[in-house]
């Protein structure tokens, strides 16, 4: 029968190559860098009032060596910011003439540049302090990332989880109140995990084991997670609030010679545990994910569940192992919004971050590190408009506000490149 | 290793997949186990490999018994398994995959991905493959990606190899490499366990073979039998897929398509200027080896991809037209994947049958839908196709595969057709309604409409087309009759030009193809619709 | 040749079986009841109710009380709990359907005109929710597009002085215009660019709450010389009529209610475009090739969509609110979520259900006055009936039951 013999072929056939057609040109990335770098230049530059100067202070009131304030004058600064993006627009538009791709750092200075030709064009003839701005943005970046951080892990392993809001909420609950109750923070710090993970019990019970429509649970639970806070709120802690929502704040803890950095040392090593905490998770997530057994197999569950599974990797165990873990890592940084920040319980405080943190973890592609940055991006939109609204300037602060929102928008419009989640993910696994 | 399966018995709600199934296989013994899609061989070796719990029946290995509960234990007991749809994560590298679920690891959980890439280095010198252990998965070709799960196998020491349908994407020249590969297996002392319904090929190889027919063995047969033997046992009867045919009196050229280019979201060219004539009742089957562009094709006529060049259709140029332009055309079109693109399941059969119709004055009352309309239609499409339907009113997706491919073809046919296009108009469908759908697509083309068949099926094309172009790459590697034997067929499949196709057939009248080439022919073929569990 | 069959593994299909008799319907429908869908929807309510009652006696203070000499006199701790559980639950019926305490008939059926007053804008919210639902889309963003048909209506309403009956029809039609434009934005997006209409909507729900704050300090909003974040009143042209005279808050809202029901069912099982919407919801791909739009299904579902939600905060705004404040929707949209969850995406359910949830607030609100025990319960025992009806595998666990014929299973799932 068809034996496979060693002749050689006959003749090397000559297979015609598929024809490559080079891919659509986009003009995306010209038209918007364009744009925003003729802004900078008309509106920031020559728009800001001629000879006034923008401030800004470089330490915190409170440190001991203070370093002496920015201060640049406003109009020049800009204009010359302003054709700087310009000509990084030229070049975007000259790459894209002959089909290449800009280079991810020079748009990511580009911003850089733009947001601060925006800062001064704000602060003009007045002064505002940077550091605090950054401080600002980053405390208010870290609910979101370990939110975020929540979603990376539940989501890697294919279980969608819309319960993020209610996660930091359920944290923020049990943290006041553990650390009221026992008069230790950090008996809070350890109660705001438990909390996440009997919420993310339940979300692993309905979308792991009966396999429930995840998006359906994820809101539901939110509603829960609500509801349940809100009436002990009332009942309870309302009654006692001196007994029970009345916990000690997390105090900073200065990292020897990390804080003597200039500028970032204050912002960045003179912090809280929960904030260092976040420093190590994000290193920890991002290895396990990427280096480890652990992070292989729940990435495969994620990707593809049924291979996992014909390679003896138990699918619904490892959802259901990362969704609890990943309910606590977002009930741990709602310990942040009692504890670590603002002191007291309040109902509905977590204010819709678990739904930012979702857009954070989004827009940062899964990775925990993407999804640091986008929770620094959004920090930092919060923290302006706040500024911003205390300075003075021409944008009304609810715009400001609204700025994360429109930018994951645009983000999961593919303006902002392409996101491509995990394959399986939301979908049950349900074997046979 | 010696394995034995003892009255395996697995059934599906009311459906027995498996009704008492025992199976012997020998050490360094490949046994093909022998039947149609759907005859429960699958199901069979996904109870063997404990991704099914059999209701009752026993599974032993060196005489003992085993339990499988899961694909660990089975792994454990040495049985490996390349899965029909592969098993592979398509963001993972060769040698993340290969590793995965027996990970070496440099404590503390770190992976060794060193070890692993040594791993695949090894296997593939071993079994002569040229695998690169951190190319992606996703950017192999099929037939690659086949032999990173061979070494997937080979690298947790698979003493027995199950091989569910291999040949499915594969080129008849990949095809002789993997039963090759299969041979140098059982050198080696491996047993092959090779799930096939394609005669030939176990004809090729296999040591033993069982036949299963309805989730029952049917019997043993010995390699050396005719295939027409092996085929009666497998299907149950002596089958004669030859339709009677009148032969074909073309009319008038109705279609005329010239240098069509559908272009992927790579840039590639899939369908890479075609340009071929149909005329009023003749059927032209499009021929190749899946993933040779003749999907896009089709999608292409109905305007389903965007294409440039031209298709002129009864003096109108679809390129550029909507979907529901070109079905408002006059175009007949029968998906590939019935259940995924030809039907909605949760709806009923008859607004199934009105899918692409429901705008039709016909059904439209007052402003919104004649239901009675719908109804009355739906009773005369079950009459006329004999379809076996609890009623109009039962949802789609309960219907078997034959049934809902006739919903579909009934469906496109219940039109005044300028042009009838269907995609594997019989895949996964039982041979009863095989042959009323071919002998409803001979009856539209005597009814003087143009037909155009896709179909990967040698024996279809041979049965439906009075002329048959061959694709190869994206091109038409050429337009022969009806007629051609097999194995020239078989070697345009393979890009040969026909004059030299024939050459070498009449040179090498028995083997398949001797021509080497390039096993990413067969790239990006689609996965085969798979057995309903 | 025969090598290359594709068969199929049902080969012989069954004939098909006779039309069941009346007696099998019958006995289907008993089986249904029994193990079906209607049996757990009441264990449902029943599992959501205990819990609650455990929750609202746990923070009982008589009932903590007895609970410190438990082992003493544990019926005294039993009495508390179900004196202090039977008391909330008779205080949300009371202020939900019938306060059967007034002094009056005309005050005793006031809480059931006040459960229609607040089920109004919930079940329209809730038809817009099911659309979208039903077409495979999921508009979290109900919330957004009510507070946008609430702004536009409202200040169409207080803005310009039009005759009786248009001036409302006017305001009611760019509501529903605003919210669909909303909406709309995420349809289309969707449809363009594919991006997922979860995460936009989210997030133009906080776009348009944004939205609203900032309006409410602008002066085309505001009061004049008032420094409130709230907005100027609509004028009496241009409120919703009152359905039951002046004693009641009912508005003709409720009717319009209704009516939206039976459009949205005319619309999904009668009309070609409601037909598109499902076949492009429960197969895209089939819809595709059937010559449907996809792309264009997804933008009008979301439209109309949109469109229902806006009806609704014009609805809350022309007939209850009258005014803008940043709490306009509350939480309108996110609880009509819940609600075409259990009224499973049917207009006849929903309005069931919006009903219920209606009684459930406005008996909460009265719950809360009379016994003490906050309205928040409401919201978990809405979150419980919700997951334990979309999981009815844990409700027969824990009540033992036996697994329903396949038919029934997993309406939500």
């Amino acid at each position: 029968m068809s034996t496979v013999t060693a002749t050689p072929p006959a003749q090397p056939l000559a297979a015609p190559e598929r024809g490559v057609v080079a891919p659509k040109v986009s003009w995306r990335v010209p038209g918007i860098t364009a744009a925003a770098g003729l802004l900078a230049l008309l509106a920031f530059g020559v728009g800001a009032p001629s000879g006034a100067h923008s401030r800004f202070d470089l330490s915190f009131r409170t440190d001991a060596v203070q370093l002496s304030p920015l201060v640049v004058p406003s109009q020049v600064t800009n204009i010359v910011i302003g054709v700087v993006c310009l000509l990084i627009a030229a070049f975007t538009v000259a790459q894209t003439v002959r089909r290449r791709r800009t280079p991810m750092w020079l748009l990511a200075g580009f911003g850089l540049l733009w947001v601060f030709a925006f800062l001064v064009w704000a602060v003009a003839g007045k002064q505002t302090s940077l550091v605090d701005l950054l401080q600002g943005s980053l405390l208010l970046a870290v609910p979101l990332a370990f939110g975020a951080f929540g979603g990376v892990l539940c989501e890697r392993s294919g279980v969608v989880n819309i319960a993020i809001e209610g996660q930091l909420l359920v944290g923020a609950f049990a943290a006041a109140v553990v650390a009221s109750v026992t008069h230790n923070v950090y008996a809070g710090l350890l109660a705001a995990p438990v909390a996440g993970y009997l919420l993310g019990l339940l979300l692993a019970l309905f979308t792991v084991r009966y396999a429930v429509n995840q998006i359906i649970v994820g809101v539901v639970l939110n509603v829960l997670a609500v509801g349940l806070t809100s009436f002990l709120f009332s009942a309870v802690l309302k009654p006692n609030s001196a007994r029970l929502n009345t916990p000690p704040l997390m105090q900073p803890i200065a990292i020897p010679l990390l804080e003597k950095i200039p500028v970032l040392g204050p912002v960045l090593f003179r912090q809280t545990v929960i904030v260092y905490a976040l420093y190590i998770a994000v290193a920890v997530l991002t290895i396990g994910l990427f280096r480890t057994r652990w992070g292989l197999r729940v990435r495969a569950v994620g990707e593809h569940p049924e291979a996992a599974d014909t390679v003896g990797i138990p699918v619904n165990k490892v959802r259901w192992r990362n969704v609890v873990m990943g309910s606590a890592t977002a009930g741990f940084g709602g310990a942040f919004l009692t504890i670590g920040y603002i002191g007291q319980f309040g109902q509905e405080m977590s204010g819709g971050r678990g739904y930012i943190a979702l857009a954070a973890m989004i827009l940062g592609r899964w990775t925990p590190f993407g999804s640091l940055g986008a929770a620094l991006l959004f920090g930092f939109a919060t923290k302006l408009a706040s500024v911003l609204s205390v300075v003075g300037t021409p944008v009304p602060s609810q715009f400001m506000l609204m700025l994360p929102y429109v930018l994951t928008v645009l983000a999961v419009a593919g303006f902002v490149g392409r996101v491509r989640g995990p394959a399986a993910d939301g979908v049950p696994y349900v074997k046979g | 290793m010696k394995l034995e399966l003892r009255g395996i018995t697995k059934r599906f709600g009311p459906l027995v997949a498996n009704d008492r199934i025992d199976l012997v296989v020998e050490p360094g013994q490949i046994h093909a186990l022998l039947g149609e899609n759907g005859a429960g061989k699958s199901t069979l070796m996904n109870v063997l490999f404990g991704l099914y719990e059999p209701d009752s029946g026993q599974i032993l290995i060196d005489d003992k018994p085993a339990k499988i509960k899961g694909p660990a234990d089975a792994l454990e007991a040495g049985i490996g398994m390349v899965h029909q749809h592969f098993m592979l994560v398509p963001v993972f590298t060769v040698a993340e995959s290969v590793m995965l679920g027996h990970e070496s690891t440099r404590g503390a959980g770190l992976l060794d991905l060193d070890a692993a890439r040594r791993q695949v280095r090894e296997l593939s010198a071993r079994f002569g493959f040229d695998v690169e252990p951190d190319a992606v998965i996703e950017d192999l070709p099929v037939g690659v990606q086949q032999r990173v799960e061979i070494i997937k196998a080979m690298a947790r020491d698979a003493k027995v190899l199950i091989l569910d349908e291999p040949t499915a994407v594969l080129t008849p020249q990949e095809t002789d490499e993997l039963i090759e590969i299969m041979r140098q297996l059982r050198a080696a002392g491996t047993s092959i366990v090779f799930i096939t319904h394609k005669l030939r090929e176990v004809k090729a190889v296999a040591d033993v073979i069982t036949v299963i027919r309805r989730g029952r063995v049917v019997g043993q047969a010995d390699p050396g039998a005719p295939e027409s033997e092996l085929a009666a046992m497998m299907v149950g009867r002596s089958v004669m897929l030859q339709v009677d045919k009148a032969p074909a009196q073309p009319g008038e050229v109705a279609l005329f398509v010239r240098d069509l280019v559908v272009t992927d979201r790579t840039g590639a060219r899939v369908v890479d200027h075609v340009s071929f004539d149909l005329a009023r009742g003749e059927i032209l089957a499009i021929a190749g080896v899946q993933g040779n562009g003749q999907s896009e094709l089709a999608e292409a006529i109905l305007a389903l991809v965007p294409a440039t060049g031209s298709m002129v259709l009864e003096g109108r140029e679809l390129v550029g037209s909507s979907v529901r332009e070109v079905l408002d055309h006059g175009v007949g079109f029968v998906p590939e994947d019935r259940s995924h693109d030809g039907l909605v399941g949760e709806f009923t059969v008859a607004e199934n049958l009105v899918l692409d119709l429901f705008a039709d004055a016909r059904f439209r009352g007052g402003l919104g839908m004649d239901l009675a309309a719908i109804k009355s239609n739906a009773e005369a499409r079950i009459a006329e196709f004999d379809i076996r339907t609890r009623g109009p009113e039962q949802p789609a997706e309960r219907l078997s595969g034959g049934n809902q491919q006739k919903v579909v073809v009934a469906r496109e046919m219940s039109r005044p057709l300028r042009l009838f296009v269907a995609s594997q108009p019989t895949r996964g469908v039982d041979v009863g309604s095989i042959e009323f759908l071919h002998r409803r697509i001979v009856a539209e083309r005597d009814n003087g409409t143009p037909v155009l068949i896709v179909s990967t099926e040698l024996d279809e094309v041979s049965a439906l087309a009075d002329r048959v172009a061959v694709m190869f790459r994206g091109r038409i590697v050429g337009i022969v009759p009806g007629d051609t034997p097999r194995d020239v067929l078989g070697l345009m499949m393979a890009g040969v030009p026909y004059e030299e196709a024939q050459r070498h057939a009449a040179e090498h009248p028995t083997t398949e193809t001797l021509i080497e080439q390039d096993p990413s022919a067969a790239a990006a073929a689609g996965p085969e619709e798979g057995e309903v569990p | 040749m025969t090598d290359e069959l594709v068969p199929d593994r049902a080969a012989a299909p069954p004939a098909a079986p006779p039309e069941p008799s009346s007696e099998q319907r019958a006995s289907s429908w008993l089986r249904r009841v029994s193990s079906g869908e209607v049996l757990t929807t009441v264990l449902a309510f029943v599992l959501a109710l205990v819990i609650g009652g455990i929750l609202i006696a746990a923070v009982d203070k008589k009932v903590t009380a007895a609970a410190g000499y438990f082992f003493a006199r544990p019926g005294d701790l039993l009495g508390a709990a179900w004196h202090s559980v039977s008391g909330a639950y008779a205080a949300l019926f009371r202020g939900a359907v019938l306060d059967y305490q007034a002094t009056t008939v005309l005050k005793a059926i006031r809480p059931l005109t006040e459960t229609i007053t607040t089920s109004t804008p919930l079940i329209i919210a809730s038809l817009a929710v099911a659309v979208a639902f039903r077409a495979g889309l999921f508009n979290i963003g109900a919330q957004g597009q009510v507070i946008m048909g609430a702004v536009v209506s409202g200040y169409v309403g207080f803005t310009f002085h039009l005759p009786p009956v248009v001036a409302v029809l006017v305001a009611l039609v760019v509501g529903v215009l605003a919210g669909a434009v909303w909406g709309g934005i995420a349809g289309v997006l969707k449809a363009r660019t594919g991006a997922h209409e979860v995460i936009v909507t989210i997030m133009l729900n906080y776009v348009a709450s944004f939205l609203l704050a900032w309006l409410l300090t602008t002066s085309a909003f505001r009061v004049h010389g008032s420094q409130e974040p709230k907005s100027q009143t609509v004028l009496t042209n241009a409120q919703l009529p009152l359905l039951f005279g002046s004693q009641y808050r009912a508005t003709w809202g409720f009717v319009l209610a209704l009516v939206a029901a039976a459009f949205v069912w005319w619309l999904m099982s009668r009309s070609r475009l409601g037909f598109q919407f499902r076949a492009v919801g429960a197969n895209p791909y089939a819809s595709r090739t059937a010559g449907i739009s996809v792309a264009r299904m997804t933008a009008y579902v979301m439209l109309a969509s949109g469109a229902l939600a806006g009806l609704a905060g014009a609805v809350q705004l022309l007939g209850t609110s009258k005014y803008l404040t940043d709490g306009i929707a509350g939480t309108i949209g996110f609880d009509a979520i819940t609600v075409a969850l259990l009224g499973r995406s049917k207009p006849g359910g929903i309005v069931a259900a919006g009903l219920l949830y209606g009684g459930l607030s406005a008996g909460g609100r009265f719950m809360e006055v009379v016994t003490g025990t906050p309205i928040d319960i409401v919201l978990v025992l809405q979150a419980l009936v919700v997951l334990f009806i979309a999981a009815p595998g844990l409700v027969r666990t824990i009540f033992r039951l036996p697994a329903p014929s396949a038919d029934v299973e997993g309406a939500l799932a």
